[in-house]
């Protein structure tokens, strides 16, 4: 049939963006306040994983099994548990600001391990090219391709959960990402003229790489490293679920979550506060990740 | 001015491999960028190479920087093979020899400033003081025209006619006695070009350079360059004072190529030669001479058997042409 076009043609046909899906201008309008992120993210993660020691009201590990499953402040219970107690009367709020500790140190530690290795790897490959490109880039796949709870599941059983198992776990899974990502940028920055340029001045392979390309991947790296920090706060979380994080009684958010999964109908809190903790804290971060990467990074401007 | 030689292509050749697939690749070609280029360059001359894109000058250019390895063929410059250097012959050629690239934005990095990209050349080469290197640094960018002061600045802060400023400065740095200049003007604004050819011309008188200048534009080559010499297809069809050039151009080539070009006055009517065709891939060039399929004046059927060799054009003291026609 040929019917001529309808009279209102969509918006979006003549050139017209169509205004944002609503959940999308909300993380707009959030994404407008980075110190709002700033500020969750320090309360919720900075300042009680440097400071549980201090303010933490209660040990972490060490319950008083009288005042087991106590509700929260609000529900039932009393100022001396804010946020109640788990099944063998740990107070949840120190073991949220206990956990705080775990997840950041994670976060910073495997990030900063995956980070070095990715990076040193996609710079190679993207500069060097060739066979070394060939062998990086499939190892990339590889990693890519292997399940990380696989991983994490072979190495606990070979070694026994532990602090530098989860490093390891986390390094893996990460390397890639910054690998892929830095290549790609490194291919497309090698051909520019200023890397010409220090060639002819008779900078060395490293000098280069170093001095002359790196500087320009690094906005790509730091908005990489933010966005991932949520990531793994999540794979440890999952990790930790399945027993496969850091070992008993030290504190770790998907562990409580884990713990308290059976008594969710009858001490929901166990479960409902380590959970909301992850979720803000994952969420901050994404807006903080996203808002810096449209500040460093006008290639990828978005909306 | 004395007259030895500075630089020397002696049969040079480029040629860029073609692969295809990609688990088992394989070669399925290669690009003749540049395809036997003899040419001598005298200290303090300049000399031009013109030519439509894509018919290899750049990739002259690049051979002379050492930046491409030759497939056959040397190199020379100061009589030693470019593509053999090592050591401290390496680093004293990296200090003679310098370039100053077509585009202003993207041959600073970004992230470095004034000081450091200038300054790039002595730190790699020399162990210099800090205040030496802030001497010298104040020194070359008061040589381009630009204050000492920006040396703190980053090249973003540049408009485009300063940019290029700096990148010369950071050429001359190391006092080199030759300057590749890949189209130093053409990325620039009009109104900014006159202005850093002067430059370059000055520089030249005061540092006493050689200059191998790549040129599309036959006005800045006329402006700027002592010879001339015309490229199609990788090979050098045509090589001249540019006096003698201008004057008569004799490859049919390089007539079309001048014929295309703006006359100097707007009344000035010429003889305007259109070229059929396109130019051939660089894949796989005409056998004989490149340019017959689209030569107006072809000679016969030499053109399409025989390479025409570069020879002197009767009547002439140092104009050579490759073409059959002479």
């Amino acid at each position: 049939m040929n019917n001529p076009p309808p009279e209102d043609t969509p918006a979006e046909s003549l050139g017209v963006p169509a205004p944002p899906h609503l959940l999308r201008r909300i993380w707009l309008n959030l994404r407008s306040y980075p110190l709002l992120s700033v500020f969750v993210l320090l309360v919720l993660l900075v300042i009680p994983a440097l400071t549980a020691d201090w303010l933490a009201p209660h040990d972490p590990t060490q319950g008083v099994i009288m005042d087991r499953r106590l509700p929260p402040v609000f529900f039932g219970g009393t100022w001396e548990y804010p946020l109640g107690t788990d099944r063998l009367g740990r107070d949840i709020l120190s073991r949220i600001m206990y956990g705080a500790r775990v997840s950041l140190s994670i976060s910073l530690v495997g990030i900063f391990v995956g980070g070095l290795l990715g990076v040193t790897l996609g710079l190679l490959a993207g500069y060097f090219r060739g066979w070394i490109d060939t062998i990086i880039m499939r190892l990339v796949e590889i990693s890519l391709a292997l399940p990380a709870i696989l991983l994490a599941l072979v190495l606990a059983a070979a070694s026994g959960p532990s602090f530098q198992t989860i490093i390891i776990v986390v390094a893996f899974v990460l390397w890639a990402l910054y690998a892929r990502q830095v290549r790609g940028e490194v291919l497309s920055i090698r051909e520019r003229d200023y890397v010409a340029r220090a060639r002819v001045a008779g900078a060395s392979h490293f000098r280069i790489m170093v001095r002359h390309i790196l500087p320009n991947v690094a906005n790509t790296i730091i908005v990489l490293a933010t966005l991932q920090v949520g990531s793994v706060i999540i794979l440890e979380a999952a990790l930790s679920f399945l027993g496969l994080g850091i070992p008993r009684p030290t504190p770790a958010w998907g562990m409580m979550v884990a713990d308290g999964r059976q008594l969710i109908v009858s001490a929901w809190w166990i479960s409902f506060f380590p959970g909301l903790a992850i979720t803000l804290t994952v969420f901050s971060l994404n807006l903080l990740g996203d808002w810096l990467r449209d500040r460093l990074d006008p290639k990828l401007e978005i909306v | 001015m004395d007259n030895t030689e500075i630089l020397r292509f002696e049969g040079v050749k480029k040629h860029f491999p073609i692969t295809k697939g990609v688990i088992f690749s394989r070669q399925a070609g290669q690009v003749h960028a540049v395809d036997g280029i003899d040419l001598a360059l005298a200290h303090g001359q300049t000399l031009a190479l013109v030519g439509e894109s894509g018919c290899g000058k750049t990739t002259t250019a690049r051979l002379a920087l050492r930046l491409e390895t030759p497939t056959d063929g040397r190199v020379m410059v100061d009589g030693e093979d470019v593509h053999q250097l090592q050591g401290a012959a390496l680093k004293r050629y990296r200090t003679r020899v310098q370039a100053v690239f077509q585009d202003p934005w993207s041959s600073l990095n970004p992230r470095m400033r004034v000081r450091d990209i200038v300054a790039e050349t002595l730190r790699v080469n020399f162990s210099l003081s800090r205040s030496e290197i802030e001497q010298r640094v104040a020194k070359v960018l008061l040589d381009v025209g630009l204050k000492p002061e920006q040396a703190l600045n980053y090249p973003h802060e540049f408009s485009g006619g300063q940019r290029q400023r700096v990148a010369i400065a950071s050429a001359l740095i190391s006092n080199p006695k030759m300057l590749i200049l890949d189209e130093p003007v053409s990325a620039l604004d009009v109104s900014i070009r006159s202005q850093i050819m002067n430059l370059l011309q000055d520089l030249q008188q005061q540092y006493g350079m050689t200059y191998l200048l790549v040129a599309h534009d036959l006005g800045t080559t006329r402006y700027m360059a002592d010879w001339l010499a015309v490229m199609y297809l990788g090979r050098i069809v045509e090589y001249a004072t540019v006096d003698s050039l201008f004057k008569e151009p004799r490859n049919p080539y390089t007539k079309a190529l001048f014929s295309a070009a703006l006359p100097d006055h707007p009344d000035k009517r010429r003889e305007e030669i259109i070229l059929t065709g396109e130019v051939p891939s660089p894949i796989d060039p005409p056998s004989g001479c490149s340019f017959h399929p689209r030569c107006p004046l072809k000679a016969g059927s030499i053109c399409e058997q025989v390479e025409p060799k570069l020879k002197l054009a009767p009547g002439t003291k140092n104009h050579l042409v490759a073409c059959h026609l002479y």
